[in-house]
C-alpha cells in the first residue's frame, strides 16, 4: 500500500522507458521485427499502425503477456524482466484494454481492491480503498462513486475504473488500448483532461489508437508501426493527417470519400413507430419512425447501447416487434422472416460479423454463398452446385480484394478486414433496394476503412438506400446525406449533412436536444 | 503451396488423425495395468484379443456384425452433432427400429421377403426418426435439453418393449410352454437378409457402407446438409442466412434417430430374427446406442471416418470377450476396458481441438491468394 501513496504523493517511478530489438515470432508470421520505442515520463507516445502491424504484440510484450525472441526492456536504463502482468504491475505499468476487466456485480471500491492484499490482513479494507480512489478521482477528474455497482455506470465511467484501478495499483505509466472507441466526442474530451493531468503529475502514458485528428490531439510523440517494423518516430507537432496515414499504409489515402452529389428517389425504406425489447426485456425501440430514400446514405449516430442493435435486427427480421410496421419498397415486411426480407432485395451487414455473417468454420466458398446457397445456380435439385459456387466465390474475392490464401480457407483465418470485404461482397452483390450497414469498419484498419467507404458510396450512386449504424462519428460525417441521433431507443433529431458536426450531434447522443 | 506454415499444417492434420489412434493404445496401456493387477499377463491377453477379433474368417466376420450398429447409430450420430445437437438416446432408437421391423414381420408371415424386408426397414426407420424426432421438438420448441430427453426416451422405449414382449408380441410357444421368456417369435427364415460368406456376415454391413457415402454426400453436398452444418456451427449466423434454424433441429435429430431405427431393423432382419428382452436396453443392442456415439467421435464425426471407427470399436469388443473367456478375468473388465477406450478418445477428441484452436490464434495474418484456387472435397476436417 506504500507505493499507492507515494503515487498520491506525484512521484511515479519510472523517468524512461525503453524496448530496444524487439522481435517476436509466431509461426509463419513475423510479429514484430527488430522494434525500438522509447517513452518518458510526461509524455503521450501514440503508437499508430494498422490491424496487424504489431501494436499490441509490442504492447503485450512491455506487460509480460508475451516473451519476445529478442530483445530487452530497460528501466531508466536498467535491464527489467517481465515475464507476467503482475511483473509488469509490480515495476509500475498499468494497461487499460479495450475490453474491460472488471467484474459487474461488483462495486468500484471493490474492483479497485480485488486480487490486492488488504491492509487489515483476513478482513476487507473497503473503506480505506474507497478514501483513496475519491483522492484519486478529485486529482485527475475521473469522477466515480466508489459504493457504485459496475453494473450501473455507463461505458465512459467503467473506463474511468479502469484507470483509477491501475493509478491505484500504483502504475507510472499506462499504456491504453484504443480507449476512444467506445465513448462519445464530450466523454473523449474529458478523457483527455485526465490523460494531460496524468501527465503534468509525471506519467508516461502510451496511447494506441487508429484515430489520427486524436492522435494529433494529445500526444507529443507518434511512432508508426508497419509490417511489424518501425516506420517512423515524429514529433506531433511536426506531423499530419495525411502525412500519418501515408506513414501507416504505406501509400496516399483519401481520407475522406468523395461525396458526389445523388438525385434521391423515392422512401424505399419505412419505419413506421417501432417499438421492440432488448434481449433483457428492457424496452430498447421506444417509437423509432425513419425514412431512407433511394441514392442516400442515412447516418444513425449513437453512443453503443442506445437501440441500434435492436434497429438493426427489428428490420432485418431478426427480432421481434412489439409494435410498428416495416416497409421496403412499398411492401409491408413486418413480421416476416430474415430469409423472406433478404429475397424482397434487403441486404445486412451484421455488426457482429464474426458471430452473424459469416460461418467461421465454413471455407471461403460456402460463406459466400451463405444467404443464396438454396436458389439457382448455386443449388439445383437439393445439391450444391461447386463448380459455379467456386467461379463465384472466386470473383468476388478477385472483385472485392479480398486477401485469402484459397477458396478453402476458413473464414477464421482470415482478418478482420478481409472477412468484411467477402461479407460486403456477398450483400452488394444481390444488388440490394435496401442496406443496412452496422458499424461497418468498426475494428478495420485505414486501408479497409477506405475500401468499404469507397464501395458504400458506389452503391449510393447506383441508388441503394443506405441506413448506416456507426458509432464512429467521423465515420457518419463522412458518408451521410442525413444523420439522426438515436438516444435510449428515440431518435433524438435528424441533421442534414451540411448542418451537422461533432458538436451538435454529441449533444443529441448525450440526450440534450436543442 | 510451397508455404512451410502449410506444411506445417499438414503435418498437423496427421496428427490429429492419428490421435484417436494413440488414445486407444493409451487405454489399452492402463487395461494392462489392470490386467497386472488381476494376475494376468497382459501381452498373452492382448494377443487373445486380437485373436478374437480377426483370427479367423468367422472372427472377423462376427466383428464386421458387430460393427454394423454402431455403424448406424455412429452416422446418425454424424448428423446430429454436425446439426449441433447432442443425441444420446441411440439405444432407445435401435430398439424402437427393431419393434418396428418385428412387427412388420410378424404382421406379414406370408407376404414374399422382398415386399416385407424394405418395408421393415422403413418401419425401423421412421420408428427410430420418430423417437428422435419428439426430442428434437422439444428442444427446438420448448427449449427441452436434449442430452436429458433423449436419455429419457432411452428408458421409455426400454419399458414399452419390456410390455410389448411380455404381452402383446410375446411369442406363442413361450406362452404355451409357459416358460414366458420375454420374445417374440422367430420372423420366418424368408426374411433374413442374406450371408455374404458362409459366416454371420449379412448384407446389412453392406447396407451400412452405402449409407455413410449416402450421409457424407448429404452432409456436404446438399443444400440441407449445408443447413445442417451451418445450423450446427453457428446458429445465429444461420438465422442471418434466413435459415429456419428450429426446423433444422428437428431434422438433426429425427434422422439421427432414423438411421439408428434402421440399425435396430438389421439386427432383427440379419442377426436376431426377433426380438428379446432382459429387461434392460443393452440386453438387445449391446449398449451399441452408446458405443456408436464414440464411434462416430473417434471417426472425428465424418460418416466415412465413422466406418473404420466402427470396425475398430467391434473388434475390440469382439476381442475383448475373447480376451475375458482365455484369459478368466471378471468380464467387468471388458465394461472397464470399454470405458477406458471411450474416456480417453473424447478426451483427445477436445485436447486436439484446443490445440487447433491455439495454432489458430497464432496464425491471424495470412499470404495473399495464389493461382491454385481450386475446391478441395469439402469438410475433411471441420467439426
Amino acid at each position: 500500500m506504500g507505493e499507492a501513496s507515494s503515487l498520491l504523493s506525484g512521484t511515479a517511478r519510472i523517468s524512461h522507458l525503453e524496448m530496444k530489438g524487439i522481435v517476436k515470432q509466431f509461426p509463419g508470421v513475423l510479429a514484430n521485427d527488430h522494434v525500438d520505442f522509447e517513452v518518458r515520463a510526461g509524455e503521450v507516445h501514440a503508437l499508430l499502425g494498422e490491424n496487424g502491424a504489431g501494436k499490441s504484440t509490442l504492447m503485450k510484450v512491455l506487460y509480460g503477456m508475451y516473451k519476445p525472441n529478442e530483445g530487452e526492456i530497460l528501466i531508466d536504463g536498467l535491464p527489467a524482466v517481465i515475464l507476467s502482468p503482475s511483473d509488469a504491475i509490480a515495476k509500475g505499468i498499468g494497461m487499460i484494454h479495450q475490453h474491460f476487466m472488471l467484474v459487474p456485480s461488483l462495486t468500484v471500491a471493490e474492483n479497485v481492491a480485488l486480487g490486492l492484499r488488504s491492509s487489515r490482513g483476513m478482513l476487507t479494507d473497503l473503506k480505506v480503498v474507497s478514501e483513496r480512489v475519491i483522492e484519486l478521482a478529485k486529482l485527475y477528474g475521473l469522477l466515480v462513486d466508489p459504493s457504485a455497482y459496475i453494473w450501473q455506470l455507463s461505458v465512459g465511467q467503467q473506463q474511468r475504473v479502469e484507470i483509477i484501478k491501475a493509478l491505484y495499483r500504483g502504475a507510472a505509466l499506462l499504456i491504453l488500448d484504443e480507449p476512444t472507441a467506445v465513448l462519445t466526442p464530450q466523454e473523449v474530451d474529458e478523457l483527455f483532461v485526465t490523460f494531460r493531468q496524468m501527465v503534468r503529475d509525471g506519467h508516461a502514458l502510451i496511447f494506441i489508437s487508429h484515430k489520427l485528428h486524436e492522435v494529433l490531439n494529445i500526444s507529443h510523440r507518434v511512432t508508426v508501426l508497419r509490417d511489424g517494423r518501425v516506420i517512423g518516430s515524429v514529433a506531433t507537432e511536426e506531423a499530419t493527417k495525411e502525412g500519418l496515414a501515408q506513414m501507416m499504409v504505406g501509400r496516399d489515402v483519401g481520407l475522406k470519400p468523395e461525396h458526389k452529389k445523388v438525385d434521391v428517389g423515392k422512401a424505399m425504406l419505412e419505419l413506421e413507430d417501432l417499438w421492440a425489447n432488448s434481449d433483457r426485456g428492457v424496452a430498447a425501440l421506444q417509437g423509432v419512425s425513419l425514412q431512407v430514400r433511394a441514392g442516400e446514405i442515412l447516418g444513425l449516430a449513437g453512443v453503443s447501447g442506445n437501440g441500434q442493435r435492436e434497429l438493426a435486427e427489428v428490420i432485418t427480421g431478426l427480432r421481434n416487434l412489439i409494435k410498428g410496421r416495416v416497409i421496403l419498397g412499398n411492401k409491408d415486411i413486418t413480421g416476416k422472416n430474415p430469409g423472406e426480407i433478404m429475397e424482397q432485395g434487403l441486404s445486412y451487414i451484421p455488426e457482429e460479423r464474426m458471430r452473424d455473417g459469416m460461418i467461421r468454420e465454413f471455407n471461403i466458398s460456402e460463406n459466400a454463398i451463405l444467404r443464396e446457397h438454396h436458389t439457382q445456380p448455386f443449388a439445383r435439385r437439393g445439391f450444391l452446385n461447386f463448380p459455379v459456387i467456386t467461379q463465384y466465390a472466386g470473383e468476388l474475392v478477385k472483385k472485392f480484394n479480398v486477401k485469402t490464401p484459397s477458396l478453402d480457407t476458413p473464414a477464421k483465418n482470415l482478418s478482420g478486414g478481409n472477412i468484411q470485404k467477402l461479407i460486403l461482397a456477398r450483400e452488394l452483390s444481390r444488388k440490394p433496394g435496401v442496406l443496412i450497414a452496422s458499424q461497418p469498419t468498426r475494428g478495420l484498419d485505414i486501408g479497409a476503412t477506405e475500401y468499404i467507404h469507397t464501395r458504400l458510396m458506389e452503391q449510393r450512386q447506383e441508388g441503394t438506400a443506405t441506413l448506416l449504424i456507426s458509432e464512429d462519428l467521423d465515420e457518419i460525417l463522412a458518408l451521410s446525406d442525413r444523420i439522426a441521433v438515436i438516444y435510449e431507443g428515440q431518435i433524438m433529431g435528424i441533421v442534414e449533412r451540411q448542418n451537422a458536426n461533432a458538436e451538435n450531434l454529441g449533444l443529441l447522443m448525450a440526450g440534450v436536444r436543442e | 503451396m510451397q508455404n512451410p506454415l502449410l506444411k506445417k499444417l499438414d503435418f498437423e492434420k496427421i496428427v490429429d488423425a492419428l490421435l484417436p489412434v494413440l488414445a486407444t493404445f493409451a487405454a489399452l496401456a492402463v487395461g494392462a495395468v489392470m490386467l497386472v493387477l488381476l494376475g494376468a499377463n497382459p501381452l498373452q491377453a492382448y494377443a487373445a484379443m486380437v485373436e478374437g477379433a480377426f483370427g479367423s474368417t468367422n472372427s472377423l466376420a462376427d466383428t464386421i456384425v458387430r460393427a454394423t450398429p454402431l455403424l448406424m447409430v455412429g452416422l446418425g450420430i454424424c448428423i446430429s452433432f454436425r446439426g449441433g445437437v447432442i443425441n444420446i438416446g441411440g439405444e432407445g432408437q435401435l430398439v424402437m427400429g427393431a419393434i418396428g421391423a418385428t412387427v412388420v414381420g410378424l404382421w406379414l408371415p406370408e407376404v414374399p421377403a422382398f415386399f416385407v424386408v424394405p418395408l421393415a426397414m422403413l418401419a425401423g426407420f421412421l420408428a427410430g426418426a420418430i423417437w428422435g424426432g419428439i426430442p428434437g421438438a422439444l428442444k427446438a420448441y420448448f427449449n427441452v435439453n436434449e442430452i436429458l430427453s433423449t436419455i429419457m426416451m432411452n428408458a421409455i422405449a426400454v419399458q414399452f418393449m419390456n410390455y410389448l414382449l411380455r404381452d402383446p408380441l410375446l411369442d406363442p410357444d413361450q406362452f404355451n410352454a409357459a416358460s414366458k421368456i420375454p420374445q417374440t417369435a422367430r420372423l420366418v427364415q424368408a426374411f433374413d437378409l442374406p450371408r455374404l460368406v458362409p459366416t454371420r456376415l449379412h448384407l446389412g454391413a453392406g447396407i451400412a457402407v452405402v449409407l455413410a457415402i449416402l450421409v457424407y454426400l448429404f452432409l456436404w453436398r446438399t443444400s440441407i446438409g449445408y443447413r445442417i452444418r451451418a445450423v450446427g456451427l453457428n446458429p445465429d449466423a444461420s438465422r442471418y442466412a434466413g435459415i429456419d434454424v428450429k426446423r433444422y433441429i428437428v431434422l438433426s435429430l429425427l434422422l439421427s434417430g432414423a438411421f439408428a431405427g434402421l440399425g435396430g431393423a438389421i439386427q432383427i432382419l440379419g442377426v436376431h430374427h426377433r426380438m428379446f428382452t432382459d429387461g434392460s436396453a443393452m440386453g438387445f443392442t449391446g449398449s451399441a446406442g452408446f458405443n456408436g456415439i464414440v464411434a462416430a467421435l473417434f471417426g472425428k464425426l465424418h460418416p466415412i471416418g465413422t466406418i473404420p471407427a466402427s470396425f475398430l470399436f467391434g473388434a475390440l469388443l469382439v476381442g475383448a470377450n475373447k480376451l475375458q473367456r482365455v484369459m478368466q478375468v471378471p468380464s467387468a473388465f471388458i465394461i472397464a476396458l470399454n470405458g477406458l477406450v471411450v474416456v480417453f478418445v473424447v478426451s483427445s477428441e477436445i485436447w486436439s481441438r484446443r490445440r487447433s484452436r491455439r495454432r489458430m490464434s497464432m496464425s491471424e495474418t495470412l499470404p495473399e491468394l495464389d493461382g491454385s484456387n481450386k475446391l478441395k472435397k469439402p469438410g475433411e476436417t471441420q467439426i
